[in-house]
């Protein structure tokens, strides 16, 4: 299967993406553009920006085989890469580091950008404070009260944390506010977009920031098993650390020249099927959305008749955006990459699992993906090997979850 | 080819000028639908009087340009129920007593969804005169200008102070029936003044593209001394959104509104009339 994994010079994947943007924001978007093609391939920003995510974020994570799980489940070999043991406790500090740092170099002296969990607001404080930046963090009103904890550390970081009252008051609220700010403020401010997704050249910038894990995730598995991988599974939101892990393996089917097995990689992005598909809760913009455009793209939302975008819902304020980035919308229509969905139940159930089974408290985002092992890697071969990603920790969703299970069948005793 | 192009593309420019008259306009700007379908209608005729261009936004839920003021009115609208074929009916009903040239505003998701073309003939059998879609940039905006263009729908582009000159003509070939110019960086909502920026851009604006159309700038003016300045410094309109918004959500459909919509309408136009009379002296007309 030939799948093209670079957009063209107008930001688009197929038909999806573009630049659908006010006018006033064309220059810095330019800017952007322009700044980010010269630093993508300089040396020094490259060894730079490697410094920090080793010295700093910790990077890199490990690929732990989770052998208990594994054999629970009976099937599957899991492994998970662990980057909720990445600074900040979650993928998203490759992307905030990457992107302050352009900022930087742009000579930029404000960052601003919008959060639902809280872990996109937390890593852009953090990288604020570590860059010397004003940050200012919009988030919606109903994710500040369900994210308290990071909201704490968001303060503690130095940044300004701006509760958005409009909508629905959650993630696609926030990125409302972070655009309207950003028009009046664009001249000292760089948008640090937390995922896949907007106007061109953000879907490929962030993607390029993230894929340190995919690569990563290549190299360790040929460590441990002298092969690559059957399945690569992450959640997906916007989709920023899916396409992480995804990308650096999109094409290995057809040009795998190491003699390392060509194949075809199977890869499955979770999306967030709330209280079931069949209801209007849930944020699964791929299994239930339509094209449409918003934030600056052409892409799958959730939507009514009218083209009003709809609410998403999710248990996991990461993954109730009723959007998707336009690279995940492309491989959709491609084939190239399943989407699945789980829902809050399962991704509860799997959260209790990996902590009972391997010690270790996922976010309720990364839930969603081994809840996908769990209702399938039993029915895979003991030869196939799964890559899941956690994408982020748990500690975050302790209040969520305790409240949820207690509720739902009183399990935690 | 090209000169004929170029000749029907002016023709469709006189033919959707030819209400306007050659002095500066008032455009006002309502939202559909609020706080009900009804209203509109009724605030629309009460600002007819005054105003060159009415300009009757289509509530989006996720209008990110647009500030506190406009964004609120978008959601009382919606959460009465608003939908977009409620603003074609509303206009079907403003044409049977009224000619004055009515703009659509709104972004491009409910353009998109409802299919270009399909929105651009309800629309153009509606009443409607010309399109403005906030979030669509010339770049991306090939295929809907061809279906406007067939459909002779009008076209209306914004400019930024920071657009550059070459996409100011560009934006300029692209408007059939005015150019917008954003007065400031930023959304929509009153301001308390205008900076030097604005009136420099109106100048610059003017040089490069007010020969081909009509320069009408918006974003932030709301009152007669606003009006006065941007008129005296050269721009051919003045398009006014939150402060009639403003009215509308502190009057509600009440009897006061049209009385109050009108007054402010009534200050702007004096405003415009006095940075007339200014911008002819200066010029020695």
């Amino acid at each position: 299967m030939k799948c093209n994994t670079k957009c063209d010079k107008n930001g688009y994947f197929g038909e999806f993406g573009g630049q659908y943007i006010p006018e006033v924001l064309k220059p810095a978007i330019e800017e952007l553009k322009e700044a980010y093609k010269e630093l993508k391939d300089d040396e020094d920003f490259q060894n730079e920006l490697s410094y920090y995510l080793k010295h700093y974020a910790g990077r890199e994570t490990p690929l732990y085989y989770a052998k208990n799980l594994s054999e629970k489940l009976g099937g599957a070999k899991i492994y998970l890469k662990r980057e909720d043991l990445l600074h900040g406790g979650a993928h998203k500090t490759n992307n905030t580091i990457g992107q302050a740092l352009l900022a930087k170099k742009m000579g930029k002296t404000r960052i601003i950008a919008e959060t639902g969990a809280g872990q996109h607001g937390v890593g852009t404080s953090m990288a604020g404070a570590l860059f010397g930046l004003e940050t200012e963090i919009f988030m919606g009103r109903i994710d500040t009260e369900r994210q308290q904890p990071n909201v704490a550390r968001m303060k503690l970081l130095g940044a300004k944390v701006t509760p958005v009252d409009t909508g629905s008051k959650v993630l696609k609220d926030a990125v409302n506010e972070a655009m309207r700010n950003w028009t009046a403020t664009f001249e000292n401010t760089h948008y640090l977009l937390g995922t896949v997704m907007g106007p061109h050249p953000f879907p490929t910038m962030v993607r390029d920031f993230q894929s340190v894990i995919g690569k990563e995730v290549k190299k360790q598995i040929m460590e441990q098993e002298e092969r690559l991988p059957d399945y690569l599974v992450a959640c997906i939101g916007g989709g920023s650390n899916a396409m992480g892990l995804f990308h650096p393996f999109l094409g290995q089917d057809i040009q795998d020249s190491n003699n390392n097995g060509a194949k075809n990689i199977k890869m499955i992005g979770i999306e967030a099927a709330g209280k079931g598909l069949d209801t209007s809760l849930h944020g699964a913009s791929i299994s239930k959305g339509e094209k449409g455009i918003l934030h600056g793209m052409l892409s799958y939302f959730l939507q009514d008749e009218d083209g009003q975008i709809e609410e998403a819902y999710s248990i996991s304020a990461g993954l109730d955006y009723p959007g998707i980035g336009p690279e995940h919308a492309y491989l959709h229509n491609l084939g190239r990459v399943q989407y699945a969905s789980a829902t809050d139940k399962q991704a509860l159930n799997a959260f209790m699992e990996l902590t009972r089974t391997e010690g270790i408290i996922p976010a309720l985002e990364s839930s969603h993906a081994i809840a996908y092992a769990i209702e399938n890697a039993g029915n895979m071969s003991k030869d196939d090997i799964m890559v899941i990603n956690l994408s982020g920790r748990g500690d975050k969703d302790l209040n969520t979850v305790i409240n949820s299970v207690n509720k739902l069948d009183n399990k935690i005793r | 080819m090209k000169n004929l192009e170029n000749n029907l593309e002016n023709d469709l420019k006189k033919d959707l000028n030819k209400n306007i008259d050659e002095k500066p306009i008032l455009v006002s700007f309502l939202v559909s639908g609020d706080p009900n379908i009804e209203a509109t209608l009724k605030f629309m005729n009460a600002l007819d009087e005054y105003c060159g261009v009415i300009e009757l936004g289509i509530p989006f839920s996720d209008p990110v340009a647009d500030g506190s003021t406009i964004q609120e009115a978008n959601v009382r609208s919606l959460s009465n129920g608003y939908k977009i074929h409620q603003s074609f009916d509303v206009l079907r009903e403003f044409r049977k007593f009224s000619d004055t040239p009515v703009v659509l505003m709104t972004y491009y998701n409910p353009v998109y969804k409802r299919g270009i073309e399909n929105f651009i003939v309800q629309a153009k059998d509606a009443g409607a005169n010309g399109l403005i879609i906030v979030d669509l940039p010339l770049d991306e905006a090939e295929q809907y200008r061809t279906i406007c263009k067939k459909h002779d729908m009008g076209t209306i582009f914004l400019v930024a102070p920071n657009t550059s000159d070459e996409r100011l003509i560009y934006s300029d070939e692209a408007s059939t029936m005015f150019l917008y110019l954003i007065s400031t960086f930023g959304i929509t909502g009153t301001r308390d003044s205008f900076e030097k920026m604005t009136f420099d851009f109106i100048a610059r604006a003017k040089n490069l593209c007010g020969k081909n159309s009509k320069l009408y700038v918006g974003f932030g003016i709301s009152n007669g001394e606003h009006a006065e300045k941007i008129i005296e410094n050269g721009a051919d309109g003045i398009i006014v959104g939150s402060a009639f918004v403003n009215i509308i959500k502190e009057y509600g459909d009440s009897e006061t509104t049209p009385y109050k919509l009108k007054e402010l309408a009534r200050e702007l136009s004096d405003g415009i009339t006095r940075g007339y009379d200014k911008y002819n002296e200066k010029n020695n007309y």
